[in-house]
Protein backbone atom coordinates (compact mmCIF):
# COMPACT_ATOMS: atom_id res chain seq x y z
CA UNK A 1 0.00 0.00 0.00
CA UNK A 2 2.72 2.58 0.94
CA UNK A 3 4.79 1.27 -1.87
CA UNK A 4 1.80 1.56 -4.22
CA UNK A 5 1.10 5.36 -3.17
CA UNK A 6 5.08 6.46 -3.61
CA UNK A 7 4.74 4.86 -6.85
CA UNK A 8 1.82 6.90 -7.86
CA UNK A 9 2.97 10.12 -6.06
CA UNK A 10 6.35 9.37 -8.41
CA UNK A 11 4.47 8.96 -11.70
CA UNK A 12 2.40 11.96 -11.02
CA UNK A 13 5.32 14.66 -10.42
CA UNK A 14 6.66 12.87 -13.25
CA UNK A 15 3.70 13.75 -14.96
CA UNK A 16 4.05 17.71 -13.79
CA UNK A 17 7.37 17.86 -14.27
CA UNK A 18 6.69 16.95 -18.17
CA UNK A 19 4.00 19.52 -18.36
CA UNK A 20 5.87 22.17 -17.08
CA UNK A 21 9.08 21.13 -19.54
CA UNK A 22 6.06 21.41 -22.39
CA UNK A 23 5.14 24.49 -20.92
CA UNK A 24 8.73 26.35 -21.15
CA UNK A 25 9.52 25.30 -24.69
CA UNK A 26 6.18 26.80 -26.09
CA UNK A 27 8.02 29.70 -25.86
CA UNK A 28 5.57 33.16 -26.01
CA UNK A 29 6.81 35.38 -29.42
CA UNK A 30 5.37 38.62 -30.08
CA UNK A 31 3.72 40.03 -33.07
CA UNK A 32 3.21 43.73 -34.13
CA UNK A 33 -0.05 45.32 -32.93
CA UNK A 34 -2.35 46.96 -35.39
CA UNK A 35 -2.82 50.75 -35.08
CA UNK A 36 -5.80 52.32 -34.17
CA UNK A 37 -6.34 54.44 -36.87
CA UNK A 38 -5.00 54.52 -40.13
CA UNK A 39 -1.32 55.55 -41.10
CA UNK A 40 -2.82 58.91 -42.95
CA UNK A 41 -5.18 60.09 -40.36
CA UNK A 42 -2.37 61.79 -38.33
CA UNK A 43 -1.46 64.21 -40.98
CA UNK A 44 -0.52 66.88 -41.53
CA UNK A 45 1.36 66.62 -38.24
CA UNK A 46 2.41 63.20 -38.89
CA UNK A 47 3.00 62.18 -42.47
CA UNK A 48 1.56 58.66 -43.49
CA UNK A 49 4.52 57.71 -44.85
CA UNK A 50 6.41 58.08 -41.81
CA UNK A 51 3.57 56.24 -39.98
CA UNK A 52 3.80 53.19 -42.26
CA UNK A 53 7.66 52.80 -42.14
CA UNK A 54 7.35 53.40 -38.58
CA UNK A 55 5.01 50.99 -37.70
CA UNK A 56 5.57 48.41 -40.64
CA UNK A 57 9.39 48.64 -40.83
CA UNK A 58 10.93 50.09 -37.91
CA UNK A 59 8.42 47.98 -34.82
CA UNK A 60 8.37 44.87 -36.88
CA UNK A 61 11.92 44.92 -36.92
CA UNK A 62 12.25 45.15 -32.91
CA UNK A 63 9.85 42.24 -32.95
CA UNK A 64 11.77 40.51 -35.66
CA UNK A 65 14.59 40.70 -33.52
CA UNK A 66 13.23 40.56 -29.74
CA UNK A 67 11.78 37.13 -30.58
CA UNK A 68 15.01 35.46 -32.16
CA UNK A 69 16.75 36.96 -28.76
CA UNK A 70 14.63 35.03 -26.77
CA UNK A 71 14.56 31.96 -28.42
CA UNK A 72 18.52 32.22 -28.44
CA UNK A 73 17.88 33.18 -24.73
CA UNK A 74 15.50 30.06 -24.41
CA UNK A 75 18.29 27.43 -25.34
CA UNK A 76 20.98 29.24 -23.57
CA UNK A 77 19.35 28.70 -20.25
CA UNK A 78 18.13 25.24 -21.18
CA UNK A 79 21.80 24.37 -22.12
CA UNK A 80 23.03 26.03 -19.00
CA UNK A 81 25.01 28.36 -21.47
CA UNK A 82 26.11 31.71 -19.19
CA UNK A 83 27.95 33.68 -21.46
CA UNK A 84 25.27 33.60 -24.00
CA UNK A 85 22.74 34.68 -21.77
CA UNK A 86 24.57 37.32 -20.42
CA UNK A 87 25.22 38.25 -24.04
CA UNK A 88 21.65 38.25 -24.72
CA UNK A 89 21.33 41.29 -22.42
CA UNK A 90 22.06 44.13 -24.65
CA UNK A 91 19.83 42.66 -27.83
CA UNK A 92 17.09 41.97 -25.34
CA UNK A 93 17.00 45.45 -23.76
CA UNK A 94 17.07 47.63 -26.71
CA UNK A 95 14.95 45.15 -29.13
CA UNK A 96 12.34 44.09 -26.30
CA UNK A 97 12.51 48.06 -25.30
CA UNK A 98 11.85 49.18 -28.63
CA UNK A 99 8.64 46.94 -28.72
CA UNK A 100 7.50 48.12 -25.43
CA UNK A 101 7.95 51.74 -26.44
CA UNK A 102 6.38 51.65 -29.87
CA UNK A 103 3.43 49.97 -28.74
CA UNK A 104 2.88 52.57 -25.84
CA UNK A 105 4.01 55.62 -28.52
CA UNK A 106 1.23 54.10 -31.12
CA UNK A 107 -1.83 54.93 -28.12
CA UNK A 108 -0.62 58.06 -27.40
CA UNK A 109 -1.53 59.39 -30.96
CA UNK A 110 -4.83 59.96 -32.08
CA UNK A 111 -6.20 61.62 -35.05
CA UNK A 112 -7.65 65.20 -34.09
CA UNK A 113 -11.34 64.25 -35.12
CA UNK A 114 -11.26 61.37 -32.37
CA UNK A 115 -9.69 63.82 -30.12
CA UNK A 116 -5.96 64.03 -31.12
CA UNK A 117 -4.94 66.97 -28.91
CA UNK A 118 -7.48 67.92 -26.65
CA UNK A 119 -5.82 68.61 -22.97
CA UNK A 120 -6.30 66.32 -20.17
CA UNK A 121 -9.09 66.83 -18.03
CA UNK A 122 -9.74 65.36 -14.66
CA UNK A 123 -7.08 64.56 -12.20
CA UNK A 124 -4.25 64.12 -14.75
CA UNK A 125 -5.43 67.87 -15.68
CA UNK A 126 -5.31 68.66 -12.32
CA UNK A 127 -1.82 66.95 -11.35
CA UNK A 128 0.24 68.61 -14.12
CA UNK A 129 -1.42 72.43 -13.11
CA UNK A 130 0.00 71.49 -9.67
CA UNK A 131 3.35 69.97 -10.41
CA UNK A 132 4.08 72.01 -13.80
CA UNK A 133 2.28 75.18 -13.23
CA UNK A 134 0.09 74.71 -16.55
CA UNK A 135 -0.29 72.34 -19.26
CA UNK A 136 1.32 74.92 -21.59
CA UNK A 137 4.55 74.72 -19.49
CA UNK A 138 4.30 71.08 -19.39
CA UNK A 139 4.33 70.97 -23.04
CA UNK A 140 6.88 73.55 -23.20
CA UNK A 141 8.91 71.28 -20.86
CA UNK A 142 8.59 68.08 -22.51
CA UNK A 143 9.53 70.07 -26.15
CA UNK A 144 12.38 71.51 -24.91
CA UNK A 145 14.21 68.00 -23.17
CA UNK A 146 13.46 66.21 -26.30
CA UNK A 147 14.84 68.89 -28.37
CA UNK A 148 18.09 68.90 -26.15
CA UNK A 149 18.49 64.48 -26.12
CA UNK A 150 22.10 63.71 -28.14
CA UNK A 151 21.41 60.90 -30.76
CA UNK A 152 18.48 58.77 -30.64
CA UNK A 153 15.69 58.44 -27.74
CA UNK A 154 12.77 59.04 -25.81
CA UNK A 155 10.97 61.66 -23.98
CA UNK A 156 8.16 60.59 -21.42
CA UNK A 157 5.88 62.06 -19.19
CA UNK A 158 5.42 59.54 -16.45
CA UNK A 159 4.13 58.98 -12.54
CA UNK A 160 6.12 57.42 -10.08
CA UNK A 161 2.92 55.41 -8.82
CA UNK A 162 4.33 55.09 -5.21
CA UNK A 163 5.21 58.72 -4.63
CA UNK A 164 2.00 59.64 -6.77
CA UNK A 165 4.34 62.33 -8.21
CA UNK A 166 4.28 63.25 -12.06
CA UNK A 167 7.96 63.00 -13.83
CA UNK A 168 9.38 64.24 -17.08
CA UNK A 169 12.41 62.07 -18.32
CA UNK A 170 14.39 61.05 -21.11
CA UNK A 171 15.67 57.79 -21.89
CA UNK A 172 18.38 56.90 -24.53
CA UNK A 173 17.59 54.48 -27.69
CA UNK A 174 14.93 52.17 -26.61
CA UNK A 175 15.66 52.54 -22.69
CA UNK A 176 12.30 51.68 -21.53
CA UNK A 177 10.74 54.60 -18.65
CA UNK A 178 11.35 51.60 -16.04
CA UNK A 179 15.36 51.93 -16.64
CA UNK A 180 14.89 54.96 -14.55
CA UNK A 181 13.36 54.16 -11.89
CA UNK A 182 11.39 50.94 -10.98
CA UNK A 183 8.35 52.72 -9.64
CA UNK A 184 7.62 54.75 -13.13
CA UNK A 185 5.05 54.38 -15.13
CA UNK A 186 4.21 55.95 -18.51
CA UNK A 187 1.67 58.07 -19.23
CA UNK A 188 2.99 59.49 -22.47
CA UNK A 189 6.38 58.81 -24.36
CA UNK A 190 7.76 60.91 -28.17
CA UNK A 191 9.70 58.68 -30.04
CA UNK A 192 12.57 61.71 -30.38
CA UNK A 193 14.92 59.09 -32.90
CA UNK A 194 15.38 60.90 -36.23
CA UNK A 195 13.33 57.90 -38.04
CA UNK A 196 10.12 59.88 -36.09
CA UNK A 197 10.27 62.84 -38.55
CA UNK A 198 13.05 62.73 -40.79
CA UNK A 199 11.00 62.00 -43.75
CA UNK A 200 8.98 65.37 -43.32
CA UNK A 201 11.28 67.53 -40.15
CA UNK A 202 14.58 66.64 -41.66
CA UNK A 203 16.92 67.96 -39.14
CA UNK A 204 14.27 70.15 -37.58
CA UNK A 205 13.04 68.32 -34.48
CA UNK A 206 12.21 71.31 -32.60
CA UNK A 207 9.42 71.72 -35.40
CA UNK A 208 8.32 68.13 -34.61
CA UNK A 209 7.73 68.25 -30.99
CA UNK A 210 5.59 71.37 -31.65
CA UNK A 211 3.08 69.83 -34.09
CA UNK A 212 2.77 66.40 -32.40
CA UNK A 213 0.88 68.02 -29.68
CA UNK A 214 -1.79 68.36 -32.55
CA UNK A 215 -2.32 64.61 -32.24
CA UNK A 216 -1.49 63.54 -28.72
CA UNK A 217 -4.47 60.99 -27.10
CA UNK A 218 -4.48 62.59 -23.71
CA UNK A 219 -7.15 60.15 -23.38
CA UNK A 220 -5.35 57.58 -22.68
CA UNK A 221 -2.76 59.40 -20.76
CA UNK A 222 -5.47 60.30 -18.36
CA UNK A 223 -6.87 56.23 -18.22
CA UNK A 224 -3.41 55.11 -17.37
CA UNK A 225 -3.09 58.06 -14.42
CA UNK A 226 -6.25 57.60 -12.62
CA UNK A 227 -5.37 53.30 -12.66
CA UNK A 228 -2.37 54.22 -11.40
CA UNK A 229 -3.51 57.15 -8.82
CA UNK A 230 -7.14 56.12 -7.96
CA UNK B 1 64.11 75.40 -11.06
CA UNK B 2 63.86 71.57 -12.73
CA UNK B 3 59.74 72.12 -11.81
CA UNK B 4 60.15 75.21 -14.56
CA UNK B 5 62.23 73.70 -16.97
CA UNK B 6 59.69 70.20 -17.02
CA UNK B 7 56.71 72.71 -17.13
CA UNK B 8 58.47 74.21 -20.02
CA UNK B 9 59.04 71.37 -21.66
CA UNK B 10 55.27 70.27 -21.68
CA UNK B 11 53.64 73.20 -23.10
CA UNK B 12 56.39 72.87 -25.97
CA UNK B 13 55.32 69.47 -26.85
CA UNK B 14 51.73 70.53 -26.68
CA UNK B 15 52.55 72.81 -29.22
CA UNK B 16 54.76 71.28 -31.45
CA UNK B 17 53.35 67.95 -31.32
CA UNK B 18 50.22 67.20 -34.33
CA UNK B 19 47.25 66.16 -32.46
CA UNK B 20 47.45 62.91 -31.44
CA UNK B 21 51.20 63.81 -30.18
CA UNK B 22 49.03 65.17 -27.16
CA UNK B 23 47.31 62.24 -25.80
CA UNK B 24 50.94 60.90 -24.28
CA UNK B 25 50.52 63.95 -22.06
CA UNK B 26 46.54 64.11 -21.51
CA UNK B 27 47.28 62.84 -18.08
CA UNK B 28 49.09 65.68 -17.41
CA UNK B 29 46.88 68.36 -18.73
CA UNK B 30 45.43 70.45 -16.04
CA UNK B 31 41.73 70.28 -17.05
CA UNK B 32 41.36 71.49 -13.53
CA UNK B 33 43.68 74.91 -13.74
CA UNK B 34 42.31 76.71 -16.51
CA UNK B 35 45.14 79.41 -16.38
CA UNK B 36 47.59 77.01 -18.06
CA UNK B 37 45.41 76.70 -20.93
CA UNK B 38 45.61 80.94 -21.36
CA UNK B 39 48.86 81.76 -20.63
CA UNK B 40 49.81 79.03 -23.35
CA UNK B 41 47.57 80.55 -25.65
CA UNK B 42 49.07 84.01 -24.71
CA UNK B 43 52.28 82.65 -24.67
CA UNK B 44 52.53 81.61 -28.26
CA UNK B 45 50.22 84.39 -29.76
CA UNK B 46 47.43 82.55 -30.93
CA UNK B 47 44.73 84.71 -32.85
CA UNK B 48 41.44 83.15 -31.29
CA UNK B 49 39.90 81.55 -34.64
CA UNK B 50 36.46 80.21 -34.86
CA UNK B 51 35.86 76.54 -36.25
CA UNK B 52 35.15 76.80 -40.01
CA UNK B 53 32.60 74.75 -41.95
CA UNK B 54 35.24 73.18 -44.14
CA UNK B 55 33.39 72.05 -47.53
CA UNK B 56 33.50 68.55 -48.44
CA UNK B 57 36.48 67.90 -50.75
CA UNK B 58 33.81 67.00 -53.70
CA UNK B 59 30.69 68.64 -54.80
CA UNK B 60 27.49 67.78 -53.31
CA UNK B 61 25.98 65.68 -56.01
CA UNK B 62 29.34 63.72 -56.79
CA UNK B 63 28.23 60.70 -54.77
CA UNK B 64 25.47 60.24 -56.40
CA UNK B 65 23.08 57.89 -56.71
CA UNK B 66 25.22 56.23 -54.18
CA UNK B 67 24.28 59.30 -51.57
CA UNK B 68 22.28 61.63 -52.90
CA UNK B 69 22.49 65.72 -53.10
CA UNK B 70 19.64 65.91 -51.14
CA UNK B 71 21.29 63.99 -48.80
CA UNK B 72 24.22 65.82 -48.76
CA UNK B 73 23.23 69.11 -48.85
CA UNK B 74 20.76 68.77 -45.48
CA UNK B 75 24.02 66.41 -44.17
CA UNK B 76 26.61 68.85 -44.63
CA UNK B 77 24.38 72.14 -44.50
CA UNK B 78 22.41 71.81 -41.80
CA UNK B 79 23.66 68.73 -39.10
CA UNK B 80 27.67 69.87 -39.97
CA UNK B 81 27.02 73.53 -39.76
CA UNK B 82 24.98 72.91 -36.48
CA UNK B 83 27.64 71.01 -34.57
CA UNK B 84 30.18 73.69 -36.34
CA UNK B 85 28.03 76.60 -34.76
CA UNK B 86 27.08 75.75 -31.54
CA UNK B 87 30.49 74.62 -30.83
CA UNK B 88 31.62 78.32 -31.80
CA UNK B 89 28.87 79.61 -29.32
CA UNK B 90 29.36 77.00 -26.65
CA UNK B 91 33.40 78.05 -26.32
CA UNK B 92 33.45 81.74 -26.81
CA UNK B 93 35.13 83.00 -23.28
CA UNK B 94 35.92 79.39 -21.65
CA UNK B 95 38.87 77.77 -21.58
CA UNK B 96 38.44 75.89 -24.47
CA UNK B 97 38.93 78.53 -26.80
CA UNK B 98 41.68 78.42 -28.80
CA UNK B 99 42.21 75.02 -28.18
CA UNK B 100 42.75 72.67 -31.59
CA UNK B 101 39.55 70.65 -31.91
CA UNK B 102 41.44 67.49 -30.83
CA UNK B 103 42.17 69.50 -28.02
CA UNK B 104 38.69 70.39 -27.00
CA UNK B 105 37.45 66.89 -27.76
CA UNK B 106 40.19 64.59 -25.21
CA UNK B 107 40.04 67.90 -22.73
CA UNK B 108 35.79 67.76 -22.48
CA UNK B 109 35.56 63.92 -23.11
CA UNK B 110 36.60 64.49 -19.31
CA UNK B 111 37.48 60.90 -19.32
CA UNK B 112 33.68 59.75 -19.49
CA UNK B 113 32.25 62.46 -17.38
CA UNK B 114 31.34 64.51 -20.54
CA UNK B 115 31.13 68.24 -20.76
CA UNK B 116 28.69 70.10 -23.00
CA UNK B 117 31.16 70.85 -25.70
CA UNK B 118 32.15 67.34 -26.45
CA UNK B 119 29.18 66.27 -28.52
CA UNK B 120 29.55 69.11 -30.53
CA UNK B 121 33.31 69.09 -30.78
CA UNK B 122 33.39 65.54 -31.34
CA UNK B 123 30.84 65.79 -34.27
CA UNK B 124 32.18 68.36 -36.13
CA UNK B 125 34.95 66.47 -36.08
CA UNK B 126 33.73 62.93 -37.50
CA UNK B 127 31.90 64.87 -39.96
CA UNK B 128 35.02 66.25 -41.75
CA UNK B 129 36.60 63.26 -41.29
CA UNK B 130 33.39 61.24 -42.38
CA UNK B 131 33.48 63.36 -45.97
CA UNK B 132 36.76 62.50 -46.58
CA UNK B 133 36.60 59.11 -46.27
CA UNK B 134 34.74 58.74 -49.42
CA UNK B 135 35.01 59.69 -52.83
CA UNK B 136 33.42 59.45 -56.01
CA UNK B 137 34.32 56.59 -57.30
CA UNK B 138 35.45 55.23 -54.26
CA UNK B 139 35.06 51.35 -53.23
CA UNK B 140 37.13 48.79 -54.44
CA UNK B 141 40.17 47.03 -52.48
CA UNK B 142 43.01 49.02 -50.53
CA UNK B 143 46.72 48.23 -51.80
CA UNK B 144 50.05 48.22 -50.08
CA UNK B 145 51.06 48.82 -46.06
CA UNK B 146 47.05 49.21 -45.55
CA UNK B 147 45.80 45.74 -47.17
CA UNK B 148 48.82 43.79 -45.35
CA UNK B 149 47.83 45.24 -42.20
CA UNK B 150 44.15 44.25 -43.08
CA UNK B 151 44.96 40.42 -43.94
CA UNK B 152 47.58 39.98 -40.82
CA UNK B 153 44.72 41.39 -38.57
CA UNK B 154 41.33 40.62 -39.50
CA UNK B 155 43.04 37.43 -41.36
CA UNK B 156 41.44 38.52 -45.05
CA UNK B 157 39.81 41.73 -46.63
CA UNK B 158 37.26 39.56 -46.97
CA UNK B 159 36.81 39.17 -42.96
CA UNK B 160 37.78 42.96 -42.49
CA UNK B 161 34.75 43.98 -44.46
CA UNK B 162 32.50 41.47 -42.39
CA UNK B 163 33.51 42.73 -39.11
CA UNK B 164 33.14 46.22 -40.00
CA UNK B 165 29.36 46.07 -41.57
CA UNK B 166 28.22 44.02 -38.77
CA UNK B 167 29.60 47.03 -36.44
CA UNK B 168 28.10 49.35 -38.25
CA UNK B 169 24.86 47.17 -38.60
CA UNK B 170 24.67 46.67 -34.87
CA UNK B 171 25.70 50.00 -32.97
CA UNK B 172 22.33 50.14 -31.30
CA UNK B 173 20.64 53.64 -31.93
CA UNK B 174 22.98 56.63 -33.21
CA UNK B 175 26.91 56.12 -33.68
CA UNK B 176 29.89 55.70 -35.85
CA UNK B 177 31.79 52.48 -36.85
CA UNK B 178 35.55 53.12 -37.48
CA UNK B 179 38.59 51.30 -38.86
CA UNK B 180 41.54 52.87 -36.41
CA UNK B 181 45.16 52.29 -35.79
CA UNK B 182 45.82 51.02 -32.28
CA UNK B 183 49.07 51.31 -30.81
CA UNK B 184 50.64 49.68 -27.90
CA UNK B 185 47.44 50.97 -26.26
CA UNK B 186 45.01 48.76 -23.71
CA UNK B 187 41.74 48.58 -24.23
CA UNK B 188 41.15 51.06 -21.03
CA UNK B 189 40.39 54.59 -21.50
CA UNK B 190 44.12 56.06 -21.91
CA UNK B 191 46.00 53.36 -20.52
CA UNK B 192 49.36 52.58 -21.69
CA UNK B 193 50.83 49.74 -22.77
CA UNK B 194 53.62 48.59 -19.59
CA UNK B 195 55.39 45.89 -22.32
CA UNK B 196 54.65 47.33 -25.63
CA UNK B 197 55.57 45.40 -29.01
CA UNK B 198 55.52 45.57 -32.55
CA UNK B 199 52.48 43.32 -32.44
CA UNK B 200 50.58 45.18 -30.14
CA UNK B 201 50.21 48.32 -33.03
CA UNK B 202 46.90 47.03 -35.14
CA UNK B 203 43.99 47.59 -36.96
CA UNK B 204 40.51 47.56 -35.17
CA UNK B 205 37.16 47.59 -35.68
CA UNK B 206 34.98 49.94 -33.68
CA UNK B 207 31.65 51.29 -33.16
CA UNK B 208 30.68 54.23 -30.81
CA UNK B 209 27.82 55.60 -29.63
CA UNK B 210 26.32 59.25 -30.92
CA UNK B 211 29.41 61.75 -30.55
CA UNK B 212 32.00 59.35 -29.19
CA UNK B 213 35.39 58.61 -31.84
CA UNK B 214 37.97 56.41 -31.12
CA UNK B 215 40.18 60.01 -30.27
CA UNK B 216 39.54 59.65 -26.78
CA UNK B 217 40.78 55.53 -26.57
CA UNK B 218 43.88 57.35 -27.87
CA UNK B 219 43.67 55.50 -31.09
CA UNK B 220 44.12 56.75 -34.45
CA UNK B 221 41.02 56.52 -36.73
CA UNK B 222 41.33 55.65 -40.40
CA UNK B 223 38.34 55.21 -41.70
CA UNK B 224 33.99 55.81 -40.78
CA UNK B 225 30.67 55.43 -41.54
CA UNK B 226 28.27 57.48 -40.10
CA UNK B 227 24.97 55.69 -38.65
CA UNK B 228 22.83 58.41 -37.44
CA UNK B 229 19.92 57.72 -39.21
CA UNK B 230 20.29 60.87 -40.76
CA UNK B 231 23.07 59.84 -42.62
CA UNK B 232 21.19 57.68 -45.05
CA UNK B 233 17.25 58.28 -43.88
CA UNK B 234 16.00 60.19 -46.94
CA UNK B 235 17.87 57.64 -49.21
CA UNK B 236 17.29 54.43 -47.76
CA UNK B 237 14.81 54.57 -44.77
CA UNK B 238 14.85 51.93 -42.41
CA UNK B 239 17.55 50.11 -44.77
CA UNK B 240 20.79 50.74 -43.14
CA UNK B 241 22.18 47.53 -43.97
CA UNK B 242 21.96 48.78 -47.69
CA UNK B 243 23.59 51.63 -47.06
CA UNK B 244 26.49 50.26 -45.47
CA UNK B 245 26.81 47.72 -48.26
CA UNK B 246 26.73 50.55 -51.14
CA UNK B 247 29.24 52.52 -48.88
CA UNK B 248 32.02 49.86 -48.34
CA UNK B 249 31.64 49.09 -52.40
CA UNK B 250 31.41 52.57 -54.19
CA UNK B 251 32.11 55.28 -51.82
CA UNK B 252 35.47 54.52 -49.33
CA UNK B 253 38.07 56.42 -50.63
CA UNK B 254 41.17 53.56 -49.72
CA UNK B 255 43.91 56.37 -50.53
CA UNK B 256 42.34 58.71 -47.71
CA UNK B 257 42.75 55.52 -45.37
CA UNK B 258 45.81 54.65 -46.67
CA UNK B 259 47.18 58.35 -45.90
CA UNK B 260 46.18 58.33 -42.34
CA UNK B 261 47.45 54.97 -41.66
CA UNK B 262 51.10 56.22 -43.08
CA UNK B 263 50.15 59.66 -41.00
CA UNK B 264 49.71 57.79 -37.58
CA UNK B 265 52.49 55.34 -38.07
CA UNK B 266 54.75 58.69 -38.21
CA UNK B 267 53.00 59.67 -35.36
CA UNK B 268 52.90 56.83 -33.41
CA UNK B 269 57.02 56.79 -34.34
CA UNK B 270 57.34 60.47 -33.01
CA UNK B 271 55.64 59.67 -30.14
CA UNK B 272 57.63 56.67 -29.02
CA UNK B 273 61.26 58.79 -30.05
CA UNK B 274 59.81 61.24 -27.78
CA UNK B 275 58.67 58.88 -24.49
CA UNK B 276 62.15 57.71 -24.75
CA UNK B 277 63.80 60.95 -24.42
CA UNK B 278 61.61 62.02 -21.69
CA UNK B 279 62.37 58.65 -19.98
CA UNK B 280 66.39 59.44 -20.23
CA UNK B 281 65.44 62.72 -19.09
CA UNK B 282 63.90 61.64 -15.87
CA UNK B 283 66.37 58.97 -15.39
CA UNK B 284 69.17 61.53 -15.61
CA UNK B 285 67.37 63.77 -12.74
CA UNK B 286 66.84 60.60 -10.76
CA UNK B 287 70.81 60.40 -10.55
CA UNK B 288 70.57 64.51 -9.86
CA UNK B 289 68.75 64.19 -6.83
CA UNK B 290 70.87 61.18 -5.73
CA UNK B 291 74.13 63.56 -6.02
CA UNK B 292 72.49 66.09 -4.01
CA UNK B 293 71.40 63.38 -1.35
CA UNK B 294 74.87 62.59 -1.18
CA UNK B 295 75.96 66.07 -0.91
CA UNK B 296 73.96 66.92 2.59
CA UNK B 297 75.06 63.85 4.08
CA UNK B 298 79.04 64.98 3.59
CA UNK B 299 77.41 68.09 5.10
CA UNK B 300 76.03 66.71 8.24
CA UNK B 301 78.75 64.76 8.87
CA UNK B 302 80.80 68.06 8.52
CA UNK B 303 79.05 69.36 11.13
CA UNK B 304 79.39 66.41 13.54
FE1 LIG C 1 10.65 54.76 -33.44
FE1 LIG D 1 25.87 62.74 -39.36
Amino acid sequence: MALRSLATRKTLTQGLNSVKLTQSRALQTFSLPDLPYDYGALEPAISGEIMELHHQKHHQTYITNYNKALEQLHEAILKGDSSTVVKLQSAIKFNGGGHINHSIFWKNLAPIREGGGEPPKGSLGWAIDTSFGSFESLIQKISAEGAALQGSGWVWLGVDKELKKLVIETTANQDPLVTKGPNLVPLLGIDVWEHAYYLQYKNVRPDYLKNIWKVINWQYASEVYEKECP
Amino acid sequence: MAAAASMTATSLTLALLPPQGLRGSTRSLPSTKPQRWFSRKAGSNWVTAKFELKPPPYPMNALEPHMSQETFTYHWGKHHRAYVDNLNKQIVGTELEGLSLEEIIIVSYNKGDILPAFNNAAQAWNHEFFWESMKPGGGGKPSGDLLDLIERDFGSFERFIEEFKSAAATQFGSGWAWLAYKANRLNVDNAVNPWPSEKDKKLVVVKSPNAVNPLIWDYFPLLTIDVWEHAYYLDFQNRRPDYISIFMEKLVSWEAVSARLEKAKAQVAEREMEEERRKKEEEEEDDEDVEMYVDSNTDDSEAE
